[in-house]
C-alpha cells in the first residue's frame, strides 16, 4: 500500500524524466566513445589477430623453411604447404597459400611457427568482392609482410616481455 | 627356462637373452638407439640404462648385458630415469636444434625419446660441434652434425649388405660416419640405412623435405619390383605415391628392402598412360573407351583363333591375369602365355616352379648350389639372409654361371650347363640339408628345357629333395610369374609360347597385358596393349587401354615361394585409367563373351574356385619332397655350351615403372659409370 502511494508521487513528479533527461544532459557533454572509422581508429593490442602475413629477415631472406608445423595445427585446416629444395640446397616452400575464408583467426598459426615467418598483422582490412581473391597464395602473403613489417615488428616487440 | 624379476615380475626367458630382451618380454618398454634386433650389439649409446641385482650398484647398459637366472631388473627406479636423462644431456649437447628443417622431423627417435628423457633447457653454453656433410650417393641425403653415432648405419652396412663401405673414423670429439672415399654407397640395398638411422642424419635425398609423416596415408601393401613380394608400406598423399618403406615379415624380407622397391616409386607419376589412344596413320591419337574397345573387338572378331595370341606381364596382379585367361579361353584362343623371358617352366607339378625351401628356410640350409643366377641382382634381400647364413660359418656356397661379387665367399664350378654335370660325378654331397637356386638364367635359353631336366637329374642324384627337406628352389625375377603359372596362363594345345607370338606373320591380333620385356620390333599383328606406362608395349601398341598400376589397384601376387600375398590400392589409377580387371570385363561385353563377374569379390571367388592355391592368403607350401619327382622335370633336348646369364644385366631399370624414374635412372648411370670405370 505504501509502495503504491510513493509510486504515485514520483509519477506525478516526473522524477523518472528528470533523471532521464539529466543522464543525457550528462552525456552530450562528456567526450565521445564512438570514432570517425576510415578517419579515426580505436585502440589496438600488440597481440591483434589480423590478416596472414608472411616476413622475411633484414637481408631479404624470406623466414619460412617448409617446416609445416602450421599446417598441422591449424584447426581450420586452411593452410596448404608444398616444399622441395631450393638450388642452394635449402628448405623453403614452393607453394604457402592459407584459404582466408577457412581461417578461423585463432592464432595458433603463428604461436606454432619457430622462426616467426608466418604472423598475424595488424590489418583488418582486406574485405574483398569475390571469394577467389580470399585464396592467398605465397606471393600475397610475402607481400602483405613486406607492407606490414615495421607494425608486425612492433607488435612481436611489445608482446616479447610476456612470452 | 630361466626365471629373471623384472620390476618384481617373475619372467621366464629363454638363455642367452640380454637383459634388454627379457625386460621387452615383460612388457618394459626400454629407450635405445643403437640396439637393433636384426644387428649385432654395440652399446654405444648407453640410452637402454637399468638397474641390475645383483651386479655393481651402477646403471648398466641393458642392450649388452647377458640376462642370467634369478637377476632383478629395475627399469623404472628414479635412478634408472636420472641415469637416461643424463644420457640424453650428453646426446644432446652436440645435436642441433634444427628439428623444423630435418626430415625426420616426427618420425625421430632422439625426438620421441628426449620427450621422456629430456631437460627443457640446455646447460650447455660452448660452441657445438660441427661435421661437414658427407657424399653417399643419389639416395641418401646426409647432415652429419645431427649423427649421434650410434654406428647403426656401419653394421647394417658391413654385416647385412656385406659390402664395407660406410665407416666410423677417428676418436672422441672428431668422431664421424664417413664412406671413407666420399664414394657412393652402391649396394642394393643401401637405402635400409636410412630407416635405420634414430635421427636425421641419414635422409632419403628424392624425398627430400616433400612432406611430413603426419601428411601422409600409410597403406600396406605387396612389392613387384622382384619376385620376392616383399611387405611394403606405400605413403601417399593426394594422388602421389610419395615414398614405399619396408614392413616386417620375417617369412619374406625381414625389414628391409631393396633400392629399387623403395625408389621407383617416382616412375609411377611419371610416362604414364592416362587415356585409351587409337594408332592412326601411324601415330597413336586419344580416343574414347567405347571406340578402344569397339575397334579391339572387330579386330578379335575378324581373326581366326589360332592367330590371335595373349602374353602376360611380370608386373601384373593375378585378378588381371585370370580375367585375361578368362577371356581368351572362352573365346577358344590358344597362344596364352606369361613368360616373356622364355622360361621353360610351367608343365609338371606345382613344386617345379617353387622355392620349395621358402626363403626362411635357407636359415636352416646347409649347402647351396646357384645355377644361372645372381641373387644380389636379381633378389637382394634373399642375398642378405643367404650372406647372413653363410656368416654363421654353416653354408657352404657354390656358384654356376655368372662371376659375380654376391658379397660371400663361394665355390665357383663353371660357366655353363657341363659344369652341372661335373659337379655331379664328384659324388653326393655329405650334407643335410642341401638346396639348389636355379635363376631363370639358366632356363630361359632356348635350350632351358633340356637344361631343366639336366639340373633336375644332379638334383635327384644329390638328394636335394629328401624326407622332411626340400632344396628344389627356382628364383624368379618377374613377380607375376608364379601367380600366371599356378593359373596355367601358358599354351594350350598347339598354342604358341611368347616368343613365338611375336615372330614376323606369326598372329593377327597379339593382346599384351603390361609386356615390356619382349622384342616386339618383329610381330606385325595389331597389337593391344594394356599397360600403365610408355615402354617398349606402348610404342609398338596399335590400340593402348590404360590400366593402374600395383599402388593402384587392390591385388594378389604370388611370390616365388608359392606366397598368396595381397596388395591394396594406396592411391587411384591416373586420368582415364582403369583397374585392368575392369577394362578386360568392359572388353570381354564388346565381344559377346561376357565374364561371369561384376565385383573384384567374385572375380577373386572364381580365382580360388578354379585354382585353390590361390585362398590361402600368405601361406608358402614348402616342403613337400614326395609331390615332385625331379626326374620328369623338363624335357630332352641338346644342351649347349654357352655360359649361364643372369637376365638382369642393371639392376635399376627391370621394368618399365623403373625406367620411368628419375632416381633410378641416376642410380643406373652411377653403376655403369663405376662399371665403365673399372674396366
Amino acid at each position: 500500500m505504501f509502495q503504491r502511494i510513493r509510486q504515485a508521487i514520483r509519477g506525478a513528479a516526473l522524477m523518472d524524466f528528470i533523471g532521464a533527461f539529466g543522464l543525457g544532459m550528462k552525456y552530450m557533454i562528456r567526450p565521445k566513445a564512438t570514432v570517425l572509422y576510415p578517419n579515426e581508429r580505436g585502440p589496438q593490442s600488440p597481440r591483434f589477430r589480423g590478416e596472414h602475413a608472411l616476413r622475411r629477415y633484414p637481408n631479404g631472406e624470406e623466414r619460412c623453411i617448409a617446416c609445416k608445423l602450421c599446417e598441422a595445427i591449424c584447426p581450420a585446416q586452411a593452410i596448404t604447404i608444398e616444399a622441395e629444395p631450393r638450388d642452394d640446397g635449402s628448405r623453403r616452400t614452393t607453394r604457402y597459400d592459407i584459404d582466408m575464408v577457412k581461417c578461423i583467426y585463432c592464432g595458433l598459426c603463428q604461436e606454432a611457427c619457430p622462426v616467426d615467418a608466418i604472423v598475424e598483422g595488424p590489418n583488418t582490412e582486406f574485405a574483398v568482392e569475390t571469394r577467389e581473391e580470399l585464396y592467398y597464395d605465397k606471393a600475397r602473403l610475402l607481400d602483405n609482410g613486406d607492407r606490414w613489417e615495421r607494425q608486425i615488428a612492433r607488435n612481436l616487440e611489445l608482446d616479447a616481455p610476456y612470452r | 627356462m630361466p626365471i629373471a624379476k623384472v620390476n618384481g615380475v617373475d619372467v621366464e626367458f629363454e638363455n642367452g637373452m640380454t637383459v634388454l630382451q627379457v625386460a621387452e618380454l615383460a612388457g618394459e618398454e626400454i629407450p635405445r638407439f643403437c640396439y637393433h634386433e636384426r644387428l649385432s650389439i654395440a652399446g654405444n649409446c648407453r640410452m637402454c640404462l637399468v638397474e641390475v641385482k645383483p651386479g655393481p650398484p651402477k646403471p648398466q647398459a641393458s642392450c649388452a648385458l647377458p640376462a642370467a637366472e634369478g637377476q632383478e631388473i629395475i627399469t623404472n627406479s628414479p635412478m634408472v630415469k636420472k641415469a637416461r636423462e643424463g644420457v640424453m644431456e650428453f646426446l644432446l649437447i652436440n645435436h642441433p636444434l634444427d628439428c623444423p628443417i630435418c626430415d625426420q622431423g616426427g618420425e625421430c627417435d632422439l625426438q620421441d625419446q628426449s620427450i621422456g628423457y629430456g631437460r627443457d633447457a640446455t646447460r650447455y653454453d660452448e660452441n657445438k660441434r660441427a661435421v661437414e656433410e658427407k657424399y653417399m650417393g643419389p639416395l641418401i641425403k646426409t647432415v652429419m652434425t645431427r649423427c649421434i653415432q650410434c654406428t647403426r648405419c656401419v653394421r647394417f652396412i658391413t654385416e647385412v649388405a656385406g659390402v664395407s663401405e660406410i665407416g666410423l673414423i677417428s676418436r672422441g670429439e672428431d668422431v664421424e660416419i664417413t664412406t671413407y672415399l666420399d664414394s657412393a654407397v652402391m649396394s642394393e640395398l643401401s637405402a635400409n640405412v636410412i630407416d635405420l638411422c634414430p635421427v636425421g642424419a641419414l635422409t632419403s635425398k628424392p624425398y627430400a623435405f616433400n612432406a611430413r609423416p603426419w601428411e601422409l596415408t600409410k597403406t600396406e601393401s605387396v612389392d613387384v619390383m622382384d619376385a620376392l613380394g616383399s611387405a611394403i608400406r606405400i605413403d601417399a598423399r593426394g594422388p602421389a605415391v610419395l615414398r614405399v618403406l619396408p614392413r616386417t615379415n620375417d617369412a619374406v624380407n625381414e625389414e628391409w628392402i631393396s633400392d629399387k622397391t623403395r625408389y621407383a616409386c617416382d616412375g609411377l607419376s611419371r610416362q604414364r598412360l592416362d587415356r585409351p589412344m587409337i594408332r592412326v596413320k601411324g601415330k597413336l591419337q586419344p580416343a574414347s573407351w567405347s571406340e578402344a574397345f569397339a575397334l579391339v573387338a572387330a579386330r578379335i572378331m575378324a581373326a581366326k583363333l589360332e592367330r590371335i595370341g595373349a602374353i602376360a606381364g611380370d608386373l601384373q596382379d593375378a585378378e588381371s591375369m585370370k580375367a585375361t585367361l578368362d577371356l581368351f579361353r572362352s573365346l577358344g584362343v590358344a597362344n596364352l602365355d606369361c613368360r616373356q623371358d622364355g622360361v621353360k617352366l610351367g608343365a609338371g607339378p606345382r613344386e617345379s616352379w617353387l622355392f620349395n625351401s621358402t626363403l626362411a628356410g635357407i636359415d636352416e640350409a646347409d649347402a647351396l648350389m646357384i645355377i644361372g643366377a645372381n641373387p644380389r641382382l636379381e633378389a637382394p634381400v634373399l642375398n642378405a639372409r643367404i650372406r647372413r647364413r653363410w656368416l654363421s660359418g654353416k653354408l657352404l656356397v657354390g656358384v654356376i654361371g655368372e662371376r659375380a661379387d654376391l658379397g660371400y665367399d663361394y665355390n665357383y664350378l663353371g660357366a655353363g650347363p657341363d659344369a652341372i654335370g661335373q659337379f655331379v660325378k664328384q659324388g653326393a654331397i655329405s650334407k643335410q640339408k642341401p638346396a639348389f637356386l636355379i635363376g631363370q638364367g639358366a632356363l630361359g635359353r632356348d635350350d632351358g628345357a633340356a637344361v631343366l631336366k639336366l639340373i633336375g637329374e644332379a638334383a635327384k642324384a644329390l638328394g636335394v629333395v629328401r624326407e622332411g627337406w626340400n632344396g628344389w628352389n627356382v628364383l624368379h625375377t618377374a613377380a607375376a610369374r608364379v601367380g600366371g603359372l599356378d593359373m596355367g596362363f601358358i599354351p594350350g594345345q598347339d598354342g604358341l609360347c611368347a616368343r613365338d607370338m611375336t615372330a614376323k606373320g606369326a598372329l593377327d591380333v597379339l593382346f599384351l597385358l603390361g609386356v615390356d620385356e619382349l622384342d616386339l620390333g618383329k610381330t606385325d599383328a595389331f597389337v593391344v596393349y594394356l599397360g600403365t606406362h610408355g615402354d617398349a608395349g606402348a610404342h609398338r601398341a596399335d590400340v593402348i587401354l590404360p590400366g593402374a598400376d600395383y599402388t593402384e589397384k587392390p591385388g594378389l601376387y604370388v611370390n616365388t615361394e608359392g606366397r598368396v600375398q595381397r596388395g591394396e590400392r594406396a592411391v587411384f589409377p591416373k586420368g582415364e585409367a582403369k583397374e585392368d580387371w575392369t577394362i578386360l570385363r568392359a572388353l570381354s561385353e564388346h565381344l559377346g563373351a561376357k565374364l561371369p563377374y561384376d565385383t573384384l569379390d567374385q572375380l577373386r571367388g572364381k580365382l580360388f574356385a578354379d585354382h585353390p592355391t590361390f585362398g590361402q592368403i600368405d601361406f608358402a607350401p614348402g616342403s613337400i619332397p614326395a609331390a615332385l619327382d625331379l626326374a620328369k622335370l623338363g624335357a630332352k633336348g641338346k644342351v649347349g655350351d654357352a655360359p649361364f646369364a643372369s637376365p638382369i644385366k642393371a639392376f635399376h631399370l627391370t621394368n618399365p615403372i623403373a625406367r620411368a624414374s628419375v632416381t633410378m635412372a641416376e642410380c643406373a648411370a652411377l653403376t655403369a659409370g663405376l662399371k665403365h670405370a673399372a674396366e
